[in-house]
């Protein structure tokens, strides 16, 4: 029963994010309010770690295969991004190198300043 | 034929075989190209291509794949929170750095459309790419962009991080798991996350809390972007 209660509560977080998004009017999707739901009763201690933990952990370990149908489905678009397939494509790669690049020597930087500050 | 175009299990069955025989081949040739996300992808496509069957039949079961990505994005939480410690820690460090990748992406995206020459449609359509796809989808729909390409270019985005991610940050000399998690979430969002979960429980949940701060940040700075052109 145990997975049961935890499949139970994720999906009771789940539905107060979609909630949480049908009030608010951002365009910040469900997972993000249940993102941020499951953080706060986390922290708050309302909801232990053991009431989610080994069926979150399952759910975040095949996470990859939920990504292939999307990613199929970008048979349907090949259409519309025929024709600027090459500025689209080499923004896509200079832009993700570069953002990655960037992200990682720039927090890598601050975490080594705070240490150096001490 | 009949079978497979009404099954409801055939698009489940063949998106967790190409899978499989992505990490078979992941874990044969030990080489970043062959990424099980990746391999997966290009299979079901040429199955499809091949048999000639419509993505709408192998979507009536392969979208349960996809219903289950939200519970999973919100279950993020749960490395997240056992990392929380380091995250409070590296608070400023870790906001910093996000902060720095979004101006970057949009930055960046606003350089190169000046040197496409592409128009401000195609400019915002792309502004949103490094982001969440859910969010992504709202801030292009809102500035006018062509919302199935941004969701095209936010998907690939996801999966080309998923590929280059070790050889980047190995080339960008970032050795730091949390700067690797932060780092890969910024670039690209979940599909990102999912390969920083493999490096390790730090990477994934700094890169997990990613999607959701970019995702945010971006929805504030995206209006002042467009505004560029």
């Amino acid at each position: 029963m145990k997975y049961l209660r935890q499949l139970c509560i994720i999906m009771l977080v789940s539905f107060a994010g979609e909630a949480v998004r049908a009030i608010l009017p951002f365009p910040i999707p469900a997972s993000i309010y249940g993102l941020v739901i499951m953080m706060v009763l986390l922290m708050t201690k309302l909801l232990p770690l053991s009431a989610v933990e080994e069926t979150a952990d399952f759910l975040v370990g095949i996470m990859p295969v939920m990504f292939i149908p999307a990613a199929v489905g970008l048979m349907g678009a090949w259409g519309e991004l025929r024709p600027v397939l090459l500025p689209v494509a080499a923004i896509l790669v200079i832009t993700t190198v570069l953002v990655m690049a960037v992200t990682g020597r720039i927090t890598q930087l601050l975490m080594k300043m705070r240490k150096g500050g001490r | 034929m009949d079978l497979i175009t009404s099954s409801s299990f055939f698009g489940v069955a063949i998106s967790l075989s190409a899978y499989m025989v992505g990490l078979f081949m992941q874990k044969k040739f030990k080489k970043g190209i062959f990424n099980p996300l990746l391999i997966s992808i290009i299979l079901v496509i040429g199955a499809l291509a091949v048999t000639g069957i419509e993505y709408e039949s192998y979507n009536i079961s392969a979208k349960y794949l996809s219903y289950l990505l939200t519970p999973t994005t919100i279950c993020l939480a749960i490395p997240l929170y056992r990392r929380l410690e380091l995250l409070k820690k590296n608070l400023w460090a870790i906001l910093g750095g996000i902060a720095s990748g979004v101006v970057t992406s949009m930055g960046s995206v606003f350089l190169l459309s000046l040197c496409f020459g592409l128009d401000r449609q195609m400019y915002v359509t792309l502004l949103p790419k490094s982001i969440t796809t859910a969010i992504g989808m709202g801030i292009s729909e809102e500035l006018g962009g062509i919302v199935t390409i941004t969701v095209a270019v936010i998907i690939l985005t996801g999966v080309l991080g998923n590929i280059i991610a070790q050889a980047v940050l190995k080339l960008a000399g970032v050795t730091d798991p949390v700067a690797k998690g932060i780092a890969i979430g910024t670039a690209s969002h979940a599909i990102g996350t999912s390969r920083a979960m493999e490096m390790g429980e730090t990477e994934g949940a700094m890169s997990s809390l990613s999607i959701a701060v970019a995702g945010m940040i971006t929805v504030l700075a995206a209006s002042l972007f467009a505004g560029l052109m």
